[in-house]
């Protein structure tokens, strides 16, 4: 059992783009973990899909075996974090299992929203922080800056802001002797029962569920009889590991140690990310803090294009949910889209997520629903229910008052764009909360906005405002009484389910106005006219037609070239197999997305 | 009430006289020429090239001469293009005794040729009739200057109406073409096109939609940014001409067709009810024995290749493709078709209850018509779609 003195844990916090990956790689390589020639870029992210998107989903440890200039030997391990906004309660886990963190910023980009929720996170988790500046290579770098930057962010003196460039190695060798010297080994007591808190699990084909914890007292052996204390799985130490980063089984974890343990357990949702793992024969009282169940915040319809694959979404969402335990469906009937599953993300990006894999893994064709938050309506006689799709808000009359998420949202800009960001805030309904210089020229800003407003291009639109410097943080921070109603829409005066959507009793006109519009533009001519309508209960509020098509027919000369007539047409055929019927309409498929498109601004 | 959402009842003897087609036969014969090609043609046309002309003559006669024989003979030749009366009188003369030499002319084949109105003299005409055509197809377009300009035509609406009095006293048959919707054409000019066209007493009238096609310069100048056909303009116009023709005595037969009796295009009739025809010349379309198959289009590689073959590309539709195609085709007619199976499948469908419920077909004994022409693609598109399994 390795002498907890001579371990360091420790998470590196970085934005998108600001090196975390090169730097991991360069660690790796300066450790002897990997030789260059093995090593391939990025090593820690392995999906193909979190490579295309340039950041990392799952978390993963790594061991690496470090000797100090004085001769002693280290084991350092390097807990990966996840690097978006609807992972935030991974990444508290995940720095759970640290006692530091290297927080990585960009010499020329500066301190990000998202990094500086991050390094708050670690802090307040009573972590040792140690400030680095990458990329000091880079013609376009301003270390002076970005370390006073750091400086007034943490209370720290700027003197202690390490410049690195994990491109060149230059300032690695300083790294590791800091991760050494300033961050505290790790406290545990091999005696005690034992206490392993899950920081990540993830789905392996042949394996099942492997999940990474990390050992705070006691000994975890191969071979142990082990109870997950929030599930109450009984479950056996099939395999006990580390990786290097190749996967290396151990006869055993020590306290303070990092590593992977499988169970033989197939399915990801049994094994919940922030458990306590510990003896059956020897139980802990108590589990280790901080454990909540996954929540889902924001929900979408998805339905199959063709009816037939109703089945086959079904199994490709059970099989995602075996490596995605946030993931959460339940079948749903919609008038307009037939039989589909309502799914729960954690946010926008998750739900991207899920809906690329199911198409792109699984060949499934979709519609998606405009994605809904989750409301709560108290009726009238005091009893609550939560609303994830609009259809399930009751009727204004049986109602007493509609309840919705707010986030507590962190915004960093230029100074230069205050107003401009003041303003769209205010337009999401956002209600002022701080306001901070973190330098003369950046400013962090923070409010209190409906999930709702956020969910619609929120980050697309901060970032047009600021011309791509503004960046974004969000937490949940309750829920609040709002004056919502559900705006419907109306297709050849038959109400089309998917088309709803709950909106701001201030924002309800325009919105239906827009979207009216926006279909009528989508909807081709039919052999009638078609109402395109919204309404609020049995109000119309908007309107527009789609008058009847008076001509398609092809009134030319043919010249004998039947053949490509036939050809033209069964182009056009194909087209129309991709439409929807809506009752006695044909809808294109783009019609579904557009009402995502739809901003009431 | 509006002509296209009318309910017509079947004339019989267009009834007779379509489904009679299906067992004629006919020749097709390209003269791709043109002095100069209208911005609109997306046929294989050429502007100059005049060396080529008599070897593409010669070419044609070749290709007409390897022509296996039908089993009866020749009921329509149609002369088309280009432009046909680019090519002196004496070599169309050539190429019809060829036909005549080798497939056999029916005693009362219909021999029609297309012409422009700035050829047609009084001689040429003469000329013409000499030669053993005994219809003709005028490309009019339009009595508007400013329509004539824009479709890039040679000729005036003086030349025009000589070029009808002209054919008329060559003729026994003559045909207007006249085409529609071109963006900037009035309501008021078009309905004096059609009136004239009318009043001076043509026997047939094609009435064509401006139809813009990839490639050609009016494709071109319509993806840059210039006006484009309003298909509810033409809409309108097409409602105008059907309403004008019948007064004037000429019946809509098909979607773009009128004609007096008597006078019905017999190379139009049998393409609809799908009957067979030889083709000859760069780009044509043939139908043979259940196959139909086309020529190289470029002109320089047919004069090449006519003497072996000019073939490019050809097309078998197994028995329920041709069934729809049978349906299809027919129902450009007036006369509509016998159901069958593929017609009997669209009455079955959900989506063609649709049309019944909206009044786009009718059905009438055991014929299927289309009784708004003006949506006869929606039609078509949902025939193509039915499965053998469906009916």
């Amino acid at each position: 059992m390795p002498d907890t003195s001579r371990i360091r844990n420790f998470s590196i916090i970085a934005h998108i783009d600001h090196g975390k990956s090169t730097l991991a790689d360069r660690l790796l390589e300066r450790t002897g973990a990997i030789t260059p020639r093995e090593m391939r870029e990025q090593v820690l992210d392995s999906m193909d899909l979190e490579r295309e998107r340039g950041i990392t989903i799952k978390a993963a440890a790594v061991r690496l075996r470090h000797i100090a200039p004085d001769g002693d030997e280290y084991i350092l391990n390097l807990i990966d974090t996840p690097g978006h906004v609807d992972f935030t309660y991974e990444v508290s886990r995940s720095l759970a299992a640290c006692e530091g963190a290297v927080l990585l910023v960009d010499a020329a980009q500066g301190v990000e929203a998202q990094t500086l929720a991050n390094a708050y996170l670690a802090i307040d988790g009573g972590l040792e922080v140690i400030p680095v500046i990458n990329k000091v290579d880079l013609p376009a770098a301003e270390p002076e800056r970005v370390a006073d930057e750091i400086a007034a962010v943490l209370g720290v003196d700027p003197s202690s802001v390490l410049r690195i460039s994990a491109k060149t190695g230059e300032g690695v060798e300083e790294l590791l002797a800091a991760i050494v010297d300033r961050l505290p080994p790790p406290k545990g007591d091999a005696s005690e029962p034992l206490t392993a808190l899950v920081f990540d699990s993830y789905y392996d084909t042949y394996r099942g569920v492997v999940c990474y914890l990390r050992v705070v007292d006691g000994i975890l052996g191969t071979g142990d009889p082990l109870r997950f204390m929030a599930t109450g799985e009984n479950l056996p130490a099939d395999e006990v590991g580390v990786l290097h980063p190749k996967v290396v089984p151990v006869a055993a974890l020590g306290p303070g140690e990092v590593g992977y343990l499988i169970t033989g357990v197939k399915e990801v949702g049994r094994i919940r990310v922030g458990d306590t793992v510990t003896r059956r024969d020897r139980p802990a009282q108590k589990m280790l803090p901080g454990y909540r169940e996954p929540k889902p915040m924001v929900f979408s319809g998805l339905f199959p294009t063709d009816g037939d694959d109703f089945e086959g979404l079904r199994e490709a969402l059970e099989r995602l949910r075996l490596n995605d335990a946030a993931l959460v469906f339940e079948p749903e009937s919609s008038r307009a889209l037939g039989f589909g599953f309502r799914c729960g993300f954690l946010g926008l990006l998750h739900m991207e997520i899920v809906r690329e894999r199911l198409e792109r893994e699984y060949d499934l064709d979709l519609v998606a629903t405009a994605p809904s938050v989750a409301y709560r309506a108290v009726r009238s006689d005091g009893s609550e229910i939560e609303v994830r799709s609009p259809q399930d808000l009751p009727d204004s009359g049986g109602l007493r008052r509609v309840l919705e998420p707010f986030f507590r949202v962190m915004i960093i800009t230029p100074t230069e764009f205050i107003g401009t960001v003041m303003d769209l805030l205010q337009e999401h309904r956002g209600v002022m909360g701080t306001m901070q210089y973190l330098s003369p020229e950046r400013v962090e800003l923070v409010y209190r906005v409906p999930l709702a407003e956020i969910v619609f291009g929120f980050f697309d639109q901060l970032k047009s405002r600021t011309r791509g410097y503004g960046s974004l943080d969000y937490e949940p921070d309750g829920y609040d009484a709002s004056d919502l109603a559900r705006v419907d829409i109306l297709l050849n005066a038959v109400p089309v389910d998917a088309f709803s959507a709950i909106v701001h009793k201030d924002k309800a006109y325009e919105y239906g106005r827009r979207l009216v519009e926006r279909l009528g533009e989508i909807i081709p001519r039919q052999l009638f006219d078609v109402p395109i309508q919204a309404a609020i209960g049995s109000r119309i509020i908007a309107r527009e037609t789609v008058k009847a098509k008076r001509k398609d027919v092809t009134a030319k000369c043919y010249g004998g070239d039947i053949t490509r007539k036939r050809k033209l047409l069964e182009k056009q055929k194909e087209g129309k197999k991709r439409m929807k019927m809506l009752g006695q309409v044909e809808v294109p498929q783009e019609a579904f997305v557009a009402v995502l498109q739809i901003d009431a601004d | 009430m509006r002509t296209d959402q009318m309910r017509t009842e079947v004339p019989a003897g267009d009834v007779l006289l379509a489904d009679a087609a299906a067992a004629w036969v006919g020749a097709y014969v390209h003269i791709p020429f043109c002095r100069r090609v209208c911005p609109y043609c997306d046929f294989a046309v050429v502007e100059g090239q005049d060396d080529l002309r008599s070897p593409y003559l010669a070419a044609l006669i070749a290709e007409i001469q390897r022509e296996p024989r039908f089993t009866r003979p020749l009921d329509a030749v149609f002369v088309g293009g280009g432009t046909p009366t680019a090519v002196d009188p004496v070599d169309l003369g050539r190429v019809i005794a060829a036909l005549d030499d080798r497939l056999g002319l029916a005693p009362d084949a219909e021999i029609s040729l297309e012409a422009n109105p700035e050829d047609l003299t009084p001689r040429v005409a003469a000329a013409l009739a000499d030669q053993g055509f005994n219809r003709i197809s005028l490309g009019v377009q339009s009595f508007d200057p400013v329509v004539l300009q824009a479709l890039g035509r040679r000729h005036d609406p003086d030349m025009a109406a000589e070029a009808i009095v002209a054919a008329l006293s060559a003729f026994p048959s003559v045909n207007v073409d006249l085409i529609f919707g071109t963006p900037g054409e009035a309501v008021s000019s078009w309905r004096d096109s059609v009136e004239r066209a009318l009043g001076a007493g043509v026997h047939h009238l094609s009435a064509y939609a401006l139809t813009v096609e990839r490639g050609t310069p009016l494709g071109r100048a319509v993806q840059a940014g210039a006006p484009a056909p309003d298909p509810d303009d033409q809409a309108a116009k097409y409602d105008i001409v059907v309403k004008a023709a019948a007064a004037a005595g000429l019946d809509r037969y098909e979607t773009s067709n009128f004609a007096m009796p008597g006078h019905h295009c017999r190379h139009n009739l049998l393409t609809w009810a799908q009957g067979e025809y030889a083709a000859f010349g760069n780009g044509a379309h043939r139908h043979r024995a259940g196959t139909r198959s086309w020529n190289v289009r470029r002109l320089d590689r047919y004069v090449e290749r006519a003497a072996d073959s000019a073939v490019s590309g050809d097309e078998t539709l197994d028995p329920w493709g041709r069934e729809v195609e049978r349906v299809a085709l027919g129902l450009r007619r007036a006369a509509g078709v016998v159901a069958g199976r593929a017609g009997g499948a669209l009455l079955e469908s959900p989506e063609g209850r649709r049309l019944l419920d909206a009044g786009v077909i009718g059905a009438v004994g055991d014929r299927i018509v289309v009784t708004r022409p003006l949506l006869g693609d929606e039609v078509a598109r949902t025939l193509l779609a039915l499965q053998p399994g469906d009916c």
